[in-house]
């Protein structure tokens, strides 16, 4: 007994340190899972479900608001996901694309992108108001969910949003993610998705990057590179355009 | 160096963050607006100039690609530190239905958009399997 006692203290006391064995842990679980599924479902598009699954059991275990942080041996998963690192590692994300690229991408794939961002925003803010959420910062930060799972919790910090409309917003990223991945193979044909430009565009339009990475993959591998190439930008424009313009244009109304 | 890569994220980030509370302050949001994004297209910016120019080392990218690549397991740490329970009591048919017409409606504007500009001919199929 003193052992447990002994690593549980080890694991509170060096919490960040604890959580990068933890998430390596999950990722590792993750990826031998998405092997299994022999890549049609990706390991990180898994691991995020299981995170979101250990939050819900870490905030059924305490009655907390922050998931599995909430129990002092995993309080460093909310350091290592907190605002600052996770804003870190995005902006680095953005490193390796490059405006000429986009260029490259032509006009199409740059109207794709702003449409896949508002569009996606305008479907989440009327799915949110018809369910009762009603306030704009509620409507943007669920719209901005609608967008990816990362312009969600920025938006939602933004604008003031509560933890749990937060969450919501982020169970909808990532469900929008895992669609992506199931219904891009299946509809690739139909669509006229076979070629980099219609690529590129399925990219701008979809945003997610694992979801637009794995669905095309399973696609034609040699897809990938140009869907991935505008979902690079899908985040960052929905970071600038959520908390801002868009959740404007929503106090006008709400 | 390393830590040159990452001086280079921070310092991008540092004035995309102050430029977002800027424009925050000026919209009268009174919170940080596009900072995250406004860093990006920094980073975008300066690291595109640095190595057209041959200034930023391997190890100074080195530096970068580490974040870069922590970004999945920082999102799955973020995602366990949610409020996921009260989600799923207030959210449950939200989610899934706004998850799945969010992905369908955007798709089904693929052929549209594709018309635009110049015809981008199909990749050969595959000859091996």
């Amino acid at each position: 007994m003193e052992l447990i006692e002994m690593i549980t203290n080890i694991m509170t006391k060096n919490g960040l340190v604890m959580s990068f064995l933890v998430v390596g842990a999950v990722m590792a679980v993750a990826n031998l899972l998405g092997k299994a599924t022999r890549g049609r479902i990706a390991g990180s598009a898994i691991a995020i479900v299981f995170g979101l699954i250990l939050a819900l059991i870490g905030g059924l275990a305490t009655g907390g608001e922050k998931g599995l942080s909430d129990v002092a041996m995993f309080s460093g998963l909310a350091v290592m996901g907190g605002g600052m690192l996770r804003d870190f590692s995005i902006v680095s994300t953005a490193f390796g694309a490059s405006l000429d690229e986009i260029k490259k991408a032509g006009l199409p794939g740059i109207l794709a992108l702003f449409i896949g961002v508002i569009l996606a925003f305008i479907i989440g803010a009327i799915f949110a108001f018809a369910f009762g959420y009603t306030s704009a910062a509620d409507m943007a930060t669920i719209g901005a969910g609608a967008v990816t799972f990362i312009v969600g919790p920025v938006t939602g910090a933004a604008v003031g949003a509560s933890s749990e409309v937060v969450a919501i917003s982020i169970a909808i990223g990532v469900l929008k993610s895992i669609v992506v991945m199931i219904a891009t193979p299946m509809l690739a044909k139909p669509l006229g998705l076979n070629n980099p430009k219609s690529a590129m565009i399925f990219g701008g339009l979809m945003g997610t990057t694992s979801g637009v990475a794995a669905g095309l993959a399973a696609t034609d591998e040699r897809l990938v590179p140009y869907g991935a190439m505008t979902a690079t930008f899908y985040t960052g424009t929905g970071c600038l355009l959520c908390p801002s313009v868009l959740y404007l244009a929503l106090t006008m109304f709400f | 160096m390393v830590i040159y890569g990452l001086a280079l994220l921070s310092g991008c980030f540092f004035g995309g963050m102050l430029l977002g509370d800027i424009l925050g302050m000026i919209t009268g949001v009174g919170s940080n607006v596009g900072g995250v994004g406004f860093a990006m297209l920094a980073l975008i910016l300066v690291s595109s100039k640095l190595l057209k120019e041959n200034k930023l080392s391997s190890k100074a990218q080195d530096g970068i690609m580490f974040w870069s690549a922590m970004y999945i397991p920082i999102v799955v740490a973020m995602t366990a530190c949610q409020d996921v329970a009260a989600a799923i009591m207030g959210g449950g048919v939200l989610t899934i239905m706004c998850g799945i017409v969010c992905t369908i409606v955007p798709l089904l504007l693929i052929p549209v958009i594709s018309k635009l500009g110049a015809p981008s001919e199909p990749l050969p199929p595959l000859s091996k399997e």
